[in-house]
């Protein structure tokens, strides 16, 4: 059995708007251990990066409200002290940001804000922090790591940047790695390549890795365990293969239907889920899906728990009223393709 | 580096002639003014005025007597229509004045608008932002010379910590000196505390919110480096063009209403006495001066951001 | 372009966040995601205009309420100016009294003394505030100021929003040789401090008035004010401008063949009105504060007119004896500027859902 890194249990954050009380979190459970890749999925506003940054403590304000807890070794962090919270930051859990350009300081160098993280957390020289930085830029495969440390953002292509973010993430070998969709701002070719860099990097380091992504190619890529977020809470998770093969939330169901896969003859059109996302301050009551989900019934105006329906299978859980053979029978669209809606492509 | 100091030269003195130009043509453009009546005195008959004009010019062509002023302007000759002094003799002894007046209250209102614009941001919501945005937004709308005349009552007249106006040179005496130049000091530096904090604080709001202060969060640094080397510093750029400007118009006698009131002899009070007068060639050397700081400071800025800035390159 | 004076909030660019409400409420919290404002209005949330929305959060705002009800209380008292001098004070604004007397409380005084000193405040239904060197109720006075005061910033403000916009849209939208004579126009006047600018075209056109206006006209000065501050708006508006044309809804209109005024008017204007709708407040405030430098250092309202700047600089001869010769017209001149700019920030919060979350960040 893998040390457990991560514990969380029924995270809630909500934010205090004018509109109201904006539940951007709303109950997420979750683990990961040693040495694993989970992928957060959902699409925008699912909550997802709001997760992923309460983990780090980024989301505390005037204006937060958080509930659950979220323990690291054992160590809850959302009640943790600020001063706490600082020393975790970047050493224990680090994080790579989306976007590149934007997440790195123009007016700094490159080689400096990695050694203010690594003298933030240990005391050493500048000259022997300095040092280390250069080998980890050589080590994410930045070439001339010793010139580039002193060039600025600006003067850096997308991917050498995003290979930068990974070298300052990991520069104190964090036990574990947040990557908020770290590829989504990159070209298709150097997407691949900075993938490639977090799974050897990651591995090498025998750190857990969340990865928090809307892109489910990628998340086939990497991840080992899958967790579906839908609006502001956890609608499925389990292993990439159960998740892909078996999925049981009918929300899982409508992702996987809008990707096109090489494996089958595409349809037509790529079926959409139809609708929006419901808004976060007036949710709908009982299943956050139930306004959008073709397969919704009377009992969907409850919450339905997140909890095992597969074999009891404790590591694959959804929030689904409907009963696991039914599911079965309803989700296959035309060639076995999974989709939202049973008996039609949505053409 | 070199070619940025060329380039800004030849942009310079292009400004300079322009403003002079402009200044000049004003004169000749504002309708019934003849200065050289002006000059002489309501009472004055036809031949006193002739001279007058003759005296100075007035009886030639318009383009003649600007080469004339400029040519008397630059070989530090040209003297006033009020009491035929020389110009540049007085914009010399009146200068270290604005100086004294100018170069403390800008450093008051820097130290104290940071501070507070910090503060302001860093509470941002709570009573402490509230009372100091409250007090900006007083500070803005308080001209200068009822703050001067206010400052005056109650510091000078009634409880007289203060000399009421007057100046006393630096070398004479240093504490007299500041003593008698605190309150127009505050006078000047309020408005901009004001102005300056508030524009600091919403800088400063936008920046937290940046994706690379964020980072800063993450990597584990204290909330006082967060602030200091990501937050505050990069929202003190547009300030430092702000303050170039406005430092180099009140060197330049933007402090007229200050030194009116105060009865400070510097170059402000000098200036709204000669536009008072439509004093032609004060008003023109004034102009040129003005000129000559606004162009230095945009120049200083400019260098000032490239180093501040990496992304930023001079460009002439 | 900021200078000693009225000048410094005179940089409407650097004060007033230019709302565009079309932006949406993204970034609503400090750290919060840069997922694409994934609460952003109109999603299963009843539709509510911008402006609805607008006059929803300035209901709200208790501090620009109260502060727009003591603007209405100084307009009002000021716009009762001719009652006052009729039935309480019982004298014009302009009518001197140098040899008059007046009864306080029981004992006749001189209005002026035989040395020239004005009396000061009598708190009684005659000189209320006093007298001024020539006899004159300086309540009257002070009122029918105030009347020259906010008409000339009221209408200065007009002049500014009206050229103001008009050059703004004429130079963005059909930039060329348009934008370039305009603009070099703005820059001209935008380069020159507010206050220096005004105070030496203002002495200028006092000393021999412009055409059939004579040189003593408080319209002189408003003329002055409007014209000073037409960049300040027109700039802005420009660049927003600029912005909007290059929009789909525009080249939308454009290929249908409707023409350049039309979709000036009916296609830009409209979505410039939130711009426009900030500078209001903003505009008016420096108006009135520009005409009381000016009229300070000599260079705006002339004699025999008042305005509450020529009341602060008449009074300052006084400042050491009686100082509320300054400071009453000096507190109804900062009462009525602060209360301007506090509904200004009201209403550009209210147009800036951004600036408003903030706040309350």
């Amino acid at each position: 059995m893998a040390e457990r890194l991560l514990d969380v249990e029924d995270l809630q954050v909500a934010f205090a708007t004018e509109d109201g009380l904006v539940r951007a979190v709303d109950g997420v459970s979750f683990t990961l251990d040693r040495g694993e890749v989970v992928a957060i999925v959902g699409e925008s506003g699912s909550g997802k990066s709001v997760t992923a940054m309460t983990l780090m403590g980024l989301t505390r304000g005037p204006n937060s409200r958080f509930g659950g807890s979220a323990r690291l070794h054992g160590e809850e962090l959302i009640t943790a002290s600020e001063d706490k919270l600082q020393r975790i930051r970047g050493e224990e859990i680090a994080m790579i940001f989306q976007d590149p350009i934007s997440s790195l300081s123009p007016v700094h160098r490159i080689g400096d804000q990695i050694v203010e993280q690594i003298r933030a957390h240990e005391k050493i020289s500048k000259a022997a922090a300095l040092d280390r930085t250069v080998q980890l830029m050589e080590r994410v495969g930045i070439p001339r790591a010793a010139d580039r440390a002193r060039a600025y953002p600006h003067e850096f292509s997308g991917g050498m940047r995003q290979r930068a973010m990974i070298a300052m993430a990991l520069s104190l070998s964090p036990g574990v790695l947040i990557a908020d969709e770290p590829t989504t701002a990159l070209d298709v070719t150097i997407q691949a390549q900075i993938l490639e860099e977090i799974r050897t990097l990651s591995r090498e380091s025998d750190s857990g890795v969340i990865f928090v992504t809307h892109d489910l190619g990628v998340v086939a890529d990497i991840a080992d365990r899958v967790v579906v977020m839908y609006s502001g809470r956890v609608v499925e998770q389990g292993t990439l293969n159960e998740i892909f093969y078996d999925p049981q939330h009918p929300y899982t169901w409508g992702l996987l239907g809008s990707v096109t896969r090489m494996d089958r003859e595409p349809p037509h059109r790529l079926p959409a889920i139809p609708g929006q996302p419901p808004s976060l301050v007036n949710a709908p009551t009982g299943c956050h899906f139930r306004p959008r989900c073709p397969h919704a019934f009377d009992k969907c105006g409850e919450v339905p728990p997140l909890e095992s329906h597969v074999n009891d299978d404790p590591g694959h859980l959804d929030r689904c009223w409907l009963d696991v053979a039914e599911k079965r029978t309803r989700r296959e669209v035309e060639d076995g393709r999974i989709g939202l809606k049973a008996n039609s492509v949505a053409a | 580096m070199a070619r940025f100091i060329v380039r800004r030269t030849i942009s310079a003195i292009a400004l300079l002639l322009a403003t002079s130009f402009l200044v000049f043509s004003f004169f000749e453009l504002i309708p019934n003014y003849n200065p050289a009546r002006a000059i002489a005195g309501r009472n004055a008959n036809q031949t006193t005025v002739d001279q007058v004009a003759k005296k100075f010019d007035l009886d030639k062509p318009f383009y003649v007597q600007y080469v004339h002023t400029m040519k008397l302007i630059f070989t530090g000759q040209v003297i006033d229509y009020q009491n035929d002094l020389n110009v540049v003799d007085q914009f010399k002894t009146r200068f270290p004045v604005t100086l004294s007046l100018v170069v403390p209250a800008a450093m008051i209102w820097l130290v104290v608008s940071i501070l507070l614009g910090s503060i302001s941001a860093l509470r941002v919501g709570r009573l402490t932002d509230r009372l100091v945005m409250v007090g900006a937004i007083v500070g803005v709308s308080v001209p200068i010379f009822l703050l001067a005349a206010l400052l005056l009552y109650l510091f000078a007249y009634k409880l007289t910590w203060f000399p009421n106006t007057g100046y006393t040179h630096f070398g004479d005496s240093p504490t007299q000196w500041a003593y008698h130049l605190i309150l127009p000091w505050i006078s000047i530096a309020v408005l901009s505390i004001g102005f300056y904090s508030r524009v600091l604080r919403s800088n400063l709001l936008d920046t937290v919110n940046q994706d690379y202060v964020r980072t800063a969060r993450a990597k584990g640094l204290s909330q006082r480096r967060v602030f200091r080397r990501y937050v505050l510093r990069n929202s003190l750029m547009p300030i430092v063009t702000l303050f170039g400007l406005d430092f180099a118009l009140l060197l330049g006698g933007a402090a007229l209403v200050t030194e009116t009131v105060f009865n400070l002899p510097g170059i402000g009070q000098f200036e709204a006495s000669a536009i008072g007068n439509l004093d032609v060639p004060p008003i023109l050397v004034g102009a040129i001066f003005t000129a000559f700081f606004v162009v230095l400071f945009s120049a200083i800025t400019d260098v000032l951001y490239a180093v501040l800035d990496p992304r930023v390159r001079l460009t002439g | 372009m900021a200078v000693d004076p009225a000048s410094r909030h005179a940089d409407p660019s650097q004060d007033a966040a230019v709302a565009s409400p079309a932006e949406g409420a993204a970034g609503f919290l400090i750290g919060e995601a840069p997922e694409k404002d994934p609460w952003a209005e109109g999603q299963h949330a009843p539709a509510i205009g911008p402006w609805k929305l607008a006059g929803r959060r300035l209901r709200r705002n208790k501090l620009a309420l109260s502060f727009l009800g003591l603007f209405i209380v100084l307009v009002a008292l000021c716009l009762l100016a001719p009652v006052y001098s009729h039935s309480i004070a019982q004298i014009g604004p302009n009518t001197n009294n140098v040899t008059g007397t007046v009864n306080v409380r029981g004992h006749s005084e001189n209005v002026v003394s035989l040395d020239g000193v004005p009396i000061g405040p009598t708190f009684t239904r005659h000189y209320l505030f006093g007298a001024d060197t020539n006899g004159r109720d300086l309540a009257v006075r002070l009122l029918y100021g105030g009347r020259t005061s906010l008409l000339i910033g009221g209408v200065a403000t007009l002049i500014i929003i009206f050229f103001g916009t008009l050059v703004g849209l004429l130079s963005g939208y059909l930039r060329g040789p348009v934008d370039a004579v305009l603009r070099w126009f703005m820059e001209l006047i935008w380069s020159f401090p507010p206050v220096i600018l005004g105070v030496v075209v203002g002495t200028a056109l006092a000393f021999g008035g412009i055409g059939p206006i004579k040189g003593n006209s408080i319209f002189i000065p408003t003329l002055i004010i409007g014209g000073i501050y037409i960049p300040y708006l027109g700039k802005p508006i420009r660049g927003e401008v600029l912005r909007l044309r290059e929009m789909d809804f525009v080249d939308a209109a454009r290929v249908v063949g409707i023409s350049p005024w039309r979709i000036m008017l009916s296609e830009i204007l409209p979505n410039t009105a939130s711009t426009i709708t900030v500078f209001v407040p903003i505009m008016l405030a420096n108006a009135i504060l520009l005409e009381a430098y000016l009229s300070f250092l000599g260079a705006g309202v002339q004699a025999p007119n008042a305005s509450w700047g020529t009341l602060i600089s008449d009074g300052l001869n006084y400042i050491s004896t009686t100082p509320t010769f300054s400071l009453i017209p000096g507190a109804m001149l900062v009462l009525t500027v602060l209360s301007i700019n506090v509904v200004g920030d009201g209403v550009r919060d209210a147009l800036d859902p951004r600036a408003q979350v903030r706040i309350k960040t």
